[in-house]
C-alpha cells in the first residue's frame, strides 16, 4: 500500500471557476488537510462562481475525505457557488448524494435552553405553585378513593406495602439499635456527673418515642423507598408509560401515586414502632453495661413511657411518610426523558424530603410545645 | 491480508437458550465477507437473541461462532473487545445514550478510538448524520427527536468508525417508505465503499427483496431454521410453505405447477 501525502490544490480556470484537485490518501491515519484551510483559500475569492472538485489523483479514502467533500458542499451551497464534482471514486459520488439528499436542519433560537434561566425567582415561583397543584391532584384523587370512584389498584397497595416495610426491616433494625445505644451513650456520660445513671432509660425511652425512633425511620424511608419511587416513576416516563397510562383515560396521580403513598402512610407508623422497641433494646444493652440491672432499666422505662410520647412519634410518621412519598412521586412524575434526568430525578426526591422532613418535625415540635404535650 | 473468499462470519450448531427455555437450536450458516445477510422470521423466533448471540451479548447454550475463522464465544472478553472495535451496531431500541446529544453520542467512540483532531471529529459527525438525513440535529438530545429519527441517529453512530461489520436490528422498522428507501441505499453504499458485511434483522420485504444477497429465516414452532439462500430464490423455490408465505406477505403461494 502506498502513502503518499494526502492534500488538495486549487487551480483557477477562469475568474469565477476553480478548480480543487485533490490527491493522495485520505484516511484517517493519514494526516489529512482539514476544512479551515480551505474555507479562507474560498473566502479570499469574492467572485468564486463554479467549484469543480477533481478526484482523479485520489487513492485511498475514508470518512475522511467525505466529511471534507460535505463541508465543502454545503460552504458552496450557503454561499451561492455551484458545486461540481468529476472523476470521483463510484462509492464517494454516492455517498455524497446520500448526504446531500436531505437539507440541513436548522436549530430554531428558542429551543436552546440556558441553564441561568433555571434558578430565577420566577421557576421558583413556578416549582411552588406546581408543588400545589401537585398536592391539590392528590388530594383530589384521595377524595375519589374514598368516594370509591377511583382507578387505583389493590394489588399495587400491596406490592408497595410490601416493598417498602418488610424489605426495609433488616437495615430499620441496624440503624435502631445503634441510634438507642448512641442515646443511652450520651445520657450515661452526662447523668453520671450527678449520680443519676438510672435515669438514661427516661431519656433513651422519651428520645427514641419522641425524636429519634420516627426520624431515622424516615431518612432511611426517603433514601430507600422515596428514591426507588422517583426512579420507577422517571423510568416509566423515558419509556412512554406514563403518556400511555394517560391516554388510556386513567389519571396517574390514582394509578401511580395514591397506592405509593398509602402504602408508605400504612407502613411508616407500623415501621416507627417497630424501630422504637428496637431503639430501647438499644439503649437497654448499653445501661446494663454500666452497672443498670435490666429489672432496673424496664422499670424505669416502664415509668417513662406514656400514650404522649408515643403518639407524638406516630404523629410524625404519617406526616413524614406522606411528605417522603409525594416528593419521590413529584420527582419521579415530573423527571425528563433521559437517563441522566431519572437520576437528578432521585436526588431530587431524596434531597427534598430530607429538607421537608427537618422542616416538619420542627414545626411539629414547636406546635407540641404550645399546646404542652 | 484476510482470505477473501472464506466465510467472515460462522456460526456452528448454535443452540440458544434463556435458562431452560430453548429458542433456536441447531442454526448453522455462513456469512461471506461483503454480504448483506437477512435474518427473517416472525415476530418472537428468536431474531434478536441471535443477533445477541453473534454480539457476545449472550453465551450460546452449545455451539460456536466464528470470526474470520477464530472463535468468538472461546476468545477472552479482551479479544472480544480488540474484535468488537471493528463493528458498528444498532439495537433494535435504538441504543443511543439518552443523556447525550446525538453529537457526543457519535463523538464517543470517534474520540476513544480515533486520532482525529476536534475540529476533524465535528466534521465527520456532520457528514455522519448527513448520511441519515440528520444533517444539522448534531446537539439535540434523543428525546428530542422522533422515533424514526432516533434510528437513524442509532445508525450515525454505528457507522461512526466505518466498520468492518455492520449489525442491525430492524433499521428501518418505523421509517417512511422514502427515509427507508434511502437507508438501504446507505447501507448498500457503505458496503460498497467499505466493503462491509451487513447482518441485519428486518421485515420490510422491499428492502429484503432490494439489498439482501443473502438470509434465513428461523421459524417460532419447529425452534430451528427451515429456510437459507437468497431470499428472491427463497420465495420462488422453498419447500418450505411458511417461507414462501413469509415473503409473499402472508399470501399462501399458488401450487407450484409448471410456471410460476
Ligand atoms: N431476556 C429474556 N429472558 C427470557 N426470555 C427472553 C428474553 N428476551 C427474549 N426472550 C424470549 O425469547 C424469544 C425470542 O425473543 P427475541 O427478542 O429474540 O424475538 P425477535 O425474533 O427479535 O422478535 P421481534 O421481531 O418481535 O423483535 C421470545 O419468545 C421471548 O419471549
Ligand atoms: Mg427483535
Amino acid at each position: 500500500m502506498s502513502t503518499k501525502a494526502s492534500g488538495f490544490q486549487l487551480i483557477p480556470d477562469t475568474t469565477d471557476k476553480i478548480s480543487l484537485v485533490l490527491q493522495g490518501d485520505w484516511t484517517q491515519d493519514q494526516q489529512s488537510p482539514d476544512f479551515s484551510g480551505l474555507h479562507s483559500a474560498l473566502q479570499s475569492n469574492a467572485s468564486l462562481r463554479h467549484l469543480l472538485v477533481t478526484g482523479s489523483d485520489l487513492d485511498e479514502w475514508d470518512s475522511t475525505l467525505m466529511a471534507f467533500l460535505l463541508q465543502c458542499h454545503n460552504y458552496c451551497q450557503a454561499n451561492n457557488i455551484d458545486f461540481k464534482t468529476q472523476n470521483l471514486p463510484d462509492g464517494a459520488e454516492k455517498l455524497l448524494e446520500v448526504a446531500t439528499a436531505v437539507a440541513p436542519h436548522q436549530r430554531p433560537e428558542d429551543a436552546k435552553k440556558s441553564w441561568l434561566v433555571s434558578v430565577s425567582p420566577a421557576n421558583i415561583i413556578k416549582y411552588f405553585t406546581s408543588s400545589l397543584a401537585f398536592i391539590g391532584e392528590v388530594a383530589i384523587a384521595l377524595a375519589k378513593l374514598v368516594a370509591g370512584k377511583s382507578n387505583t389498584r389493590m394489588v399495587d397497595f400491596k406490592t408497595f406495602c410490601y416493598e417498602a416495610g418488610p424489605s426495609a426491616f433488616a437495615i430499620i433494625s441496624l440503624v435502631s439499635v445503634l441510634v438507642g445505644m448512641i442515646l443511652a451513650y450520651l445520657g450515661a456520660v452526662q447523668l453520671a456527673q450527678f449520680g443519676a445513671e438510672v435515669y438514661v432509660a427516661d431519656l433513651v425511652v422519651v428520645g427514641i418515642l419522641r425524636e429519634m425512633g420516627v426520624l431515622m425511620t424516615a431518612i432511611v424511608i426517603a433514601g430507600r423507598t422515596g428514591a426507588a419511587y422517583a426512579a420507577q416513576l422517571g423510568t416509566m416516563q423515558t419509556n412512554d408509560e406514563i403518556d400511555a397510562i394517560i391516554t388510556m383515560g386513567i389519571s396517574p396521580i390514582e394509578f401511580l401515586v395514591i397506592p405509593r403513598i398509602l402504602a408508605l402512610v400504612l407502613v411508616m407508623p407500623l415501621l416507627t414502632i417497630y424501630a422504637n422497641l428496637l431503639g430501647i433494646i438499644g439503649g437497654g444493652i448499653v445501661a446494663g453495661s454500666m452497672d443498670i440491672s435490666p429489672l432496673q432499666y424496664i422499670h424505669q422505662a416502664g415509668g417513662a413511657l406514656s400514650w404522649t410520647h408515643i403518639s407524638v412519634g406516630l404523629i410524625k410518621s404519617i406526616v413524614f411518610a406522606l411528605l417522603i412519598a409525594v416528593a419521590g412521586c413529584r420527582a419521579g412524575i415530573n423527571s425528563g426523558r433521559s437517563s441522566a434526568a431519572v437520576g437528578q430525578a432521585a436526588t431530587q426526591a431524596v434531597v427534598t424530603s430530607i429538607v421537608y422532613l427537618i422542616i416538619a418535625d420542627a414545626a411539629i415540635n414547636i406546635i407540641s410545645q404550645q399546646i404542652g404535650v | 491480508m484476510t482470505n477473501n473468499t472464506a466465510a467472515h462470519i460462522e456460526i456452528r450448531n448454535l443452540t440458544m437458550a434463556y435458562g431452560s427455555f430453548v429458542i433456536q437450536r441447531d442454526l448453522n450458516f455462513d456469512i461471506n465477507r461483503g454480504d448483506i445477510f437477512v435474518i427473517m422470521g416472525g415476530s418472537g423466533c428468536g431474531k434478536s437473541t441471535l443477533l445477541k448471540h453473534m454480539l457476545g451479548l449472550i453465551t450460546p447454550k452449545k455451539g460456536d461462532i466464528l470470526y474470520n475463522g477464530d472463535s468468538f464465544v472461546n476468545a477472552s472478553s479482551e479479544q472480544q473487545d480488540a474484535v468488537r472495535q471493528h463493528w458498528g451496531i444498532t439495537y433494535q431500541s435504538g441504543g443511543l445514550f439518552s443523556a447525550m446529544t446525538l453529537a457526543e453520542n457519535i463523538n464517543l467512540p470517534l474520540q476513544l478510538y480515533t486520532n482525529y483532531s476536534k475540529s476533524e471529529i465535528a466534521d465527520i459527525i456532520a457528514y455522519k448524520l448527513a448520511l441519515v438525513g440528520l444533517a444539522g440535529y448534531q446537539d439535540y438530545y434523543p428525546s428530542e427527536i422522533s422515533g424514526g429519527m432516533r434510528k437513524r441517529a442509532a445508525l450515525a453512530r454505528a457507522i461512526a468508525l466505518d466498520p468492518e461489520i455492520l449489525f442491525f436490528d430492524e433499521p428501518s422498522a418505523g421509517l417512511d417508505p422514502i427515509s427507508s428507501r434511502l437507508l438501504d441505499e446507505l447501507i448498500v453504499q457503505m458496503k460498497e465503499s467499505l466493503g462491509a458485511t451487513v447482518v441485519m434483522v428486518t421485515h420490510e420485504l422491499p428492502s429484503i427483496f432490494d439489498i439482501a444477497t443473502n438470509s434465513i429465516y428461523l421459524d417460532a414452532n419447529t425452534r430451528t431454521m427451515i429456510g437459507y439462500g437468497d431470499p428472491q430464490y427463497l420465495r420462488d423455490h422453498s419447500d418450505q410453505v411458511v417461507v414462501k408465505q413469509f415473503l409473499a406477505r402472508g399470501i399462501e403461494p399458488k401450487k407450484t405447477t409448471g410456471e410460476y
